[in-house]
């Protein structure tokens, strides 16, 4: 199949329109992605034909409601083909997935002394729930390197498993850099110890096929809109088993099986963990552009941000002064990168000026930036609807701001 | 002048790129390092306050844009030979411009006014603001400031 980027831009009705005097240029997807009209239209929807709440009323829009709601739910089980579809608990996002399981798992199952590894390699949102975790039980947060290219050192992170490891948290795919991270070897590598593991799949699911029961992961997280569903939504992947015997991680409506002031039991999972309302219409977005996600088809999407990649680096690797951070044998379309002599918010705020966007800064990645001695980094992510001559326009406005400060 | 080209002036790029008056200063009375969370810029302030509340010299050293590093150099310059007190009146002056009124008249402030663009971007206004944030600190003897 043909990858026809103009029909994928038609579908994102917020790329047509100028910034600054230019055609927007949009290459901080990693961030977050844009959201296509399907998306948009079922959002819209939701609020002028179905508006109601779920898993209460016994009226028409309630029924209408809860059946979009968890047909969502299968939609994201199909995704990532797990076994059961109780085994995804929507929340906020990938965050709110890895706090409920720090605060519901962790605080349960790992007790002071044990362990909990890390990578070098992770967004701030996979390392303070540990950390603020072992402050709380005394556990010990261990974090394995990452060389010169940013990629997570296996010999490494196997000297640090031991019969200590409760817990392994990993991203699948750098939101910093672009490192694919070999999740499945690590699962095993993992499971050989004993200990769970936990993936944060943020970046990830846009572009990757996900199978969690052939990667055995004992969890797996999702933000919806990273894969161009709205923001304020996603979901936890969870085994079953493990579901069941955690505890839950917030309380109130919607969670109970039974509420008497002397004993409170708990609704089965996933209401355990879906206390309150939950953001309905957001859910039911996800599952759209999940939707969306599979007509065009994640090899080839994948196949095609490839190719973005290859021309965006080999162009990068003949522009003087500039270096690359993270070279990764398995990358995915992310850039991030410094230009000598230039600050990456001056070149942010000057790209910005010709219609251009990417992230400046540390990426809530300190530590990554720290390890690559650089303050910050510029960073160019291509999503589905990114074009070559795009990645011409970044490169000439690179060359302009050059210019502006060589011009002395 | 578009607005891109009154933030990066030639004095800016110029200051931004080749700062004055940086370095340590061993012999300093004042120091304070300065964080904007936000970016990762980092600065530090040295400064030498004699008996009559004169600073007599100031240096820095530190990482950050072209704007938050011209920012401290400009500064740096102001401050030679002003008093504590007219060191304080200028922070003030400077947050007003940056912050709220760009076209005001801010002949008191010297060269500093070239900075006035910077209220166009409010993004980048604490990476103009930084030095002084750190400046007080450092008068006011705290170790630390952040844009925050």
């Amino acid at each position: 199949m043909i990858f026809d980027v103009q029909a994928v831009r038609a579908d994102f009705p917020i790329l047509d329109q100028q910034i600054n005097g230019n055609p927007l240029v949009y290459l901080d997807n990693a961030a977050t992605t844009q959201k296509p009209n399907c998306v948009i239209d079922t959002i819209t929807h939701y609020y002028q034909k179905i508006n109601a709440n779920i898993h209460r009323g016994v009226h028409a829009l309630s029924e209408a409601a809860t059946a979009d709601y968890e047909q969502a739910r299968k939609t994201c089980q199909t995704f990532i083909n797990a076994a059961q579809v109780e085994e995804i608990i929507f929340c906020r996002g990938t965050t709110e997935a890895i706090n409920l399981v720090a605060q519901s798992f962790g605080r349960q199952f790992i007790k002071a002394g044990e362990e909990i590894v890390i990578s070098a390699l992770e967004h701030h949102s996979n390392i303070v729930p540990w950390q603020i975790l072992c402050e709380q039980t005394g556990a010990i947060l261990k974090v394995a390197p990452i060389n010169q290219q940013g990629e997570i050192m296996l010999d490494e992170f196997a000297a640090l498993l031991s019969a200590k490891t409760k817990l392994v948290a990993v991203n699948h795919i750098s939101n910093a850099l672009g490192t694919v991270n070999p999740v499945a070897q690590m699962t095993k590598m993992a499971h050989a110890v004993g200990a769970k593991i936990l993936i944060d799949g943020a970046q990830a699911l846009a572009m990757t096929l996900v199978d969690v029961q052939a990667m055995d992961c004992d969890f797996y997280t999702c933000s919806g809109h990273k894969l161009f569903g709205p923001t304020g939504v996603g979901f936890l992947y969870g085994k079953a088993e493990l579901l069941n015997a955690m505890s839950p991680y917030q309380s109130g409506g919607d969670m109970i099986r039974q509420v008497s002031f002397e004993k409170t039991t708990y609704a089965p999972i996933p209401n355990k963990f879906e206390a309150g309302t939950p953001n309905i219409v957001g859910a039911i977005g996800l599952g759209t552009a999940i939707d969306y996600i599979n007509r065009l088809g994640i090899p080839a999407i994948q196949a095609y941000e490839q190719q973005l990649l290859a021309y965006a680096t080999e162009q990068a690797e003949q522009m003087p002064g500039m270096r690359l951070i993270g070279t990764a044998a398995n990358k995915a379309s992310i850039l991030s990168f410094v230009i000598q002599g230039i600050h990456p918010h001056d070149l942010g705020t000057i790209l910005d000026s010709q219609g251009i966007a990417v992230r400046t800064g540390h990426h809530c990645a300190m530590p990554v930036m720290k390890f690559f001695k650089v303050p910050a980094t510029v960073r160019a992510s291509f999503s589905i609807y990114n074009t070559v001559e795009e990645v011409d326009a970044l490169m000439a406005g690179i060359r302009k701001v050059q210019e502006m400060f060589n011009n002395e | 002048m578009n607005e891109l080209q009154e933030l990066y002036q030639q004095v800016i790029i110029d200051h931004g790129t080749k700062p004055r008056n940086s370095g340590e200063m061993l012999d300093c009375s004042h120091k304070a390092d300065g964080f904007n969370p936000l970016c990762g810029d980092e600065l530090s302030l040295y400064l030498k306050v004699d008996a009559n509340d004169v600073i007599t010299a100031v240096k820095f050293t530190g990482e950050g844009c072209a704007i938050s590093t011209a920012s401290a150099s400009l500064m740096s310059q102001f401050l030679k030979d002003k008093t504590v007190t007219q060191a304080k009146e200028a922070m003030s002056e400077f947050t007003d411009m940056v912050t709220k009124s760009p076209d005001a008249n801010h002949e008191n402030l010297g060269k500093l006014i070239i900075l006035a663009g910077v209220n166009k971007y409010p993004s980048r206004v604490k990476c103009a603001s930084l030095a002084w944030h750190t400046l007080l600190a450092a008068l006011e003897g705290n170790a630390a400031a952040t844009t925050e």
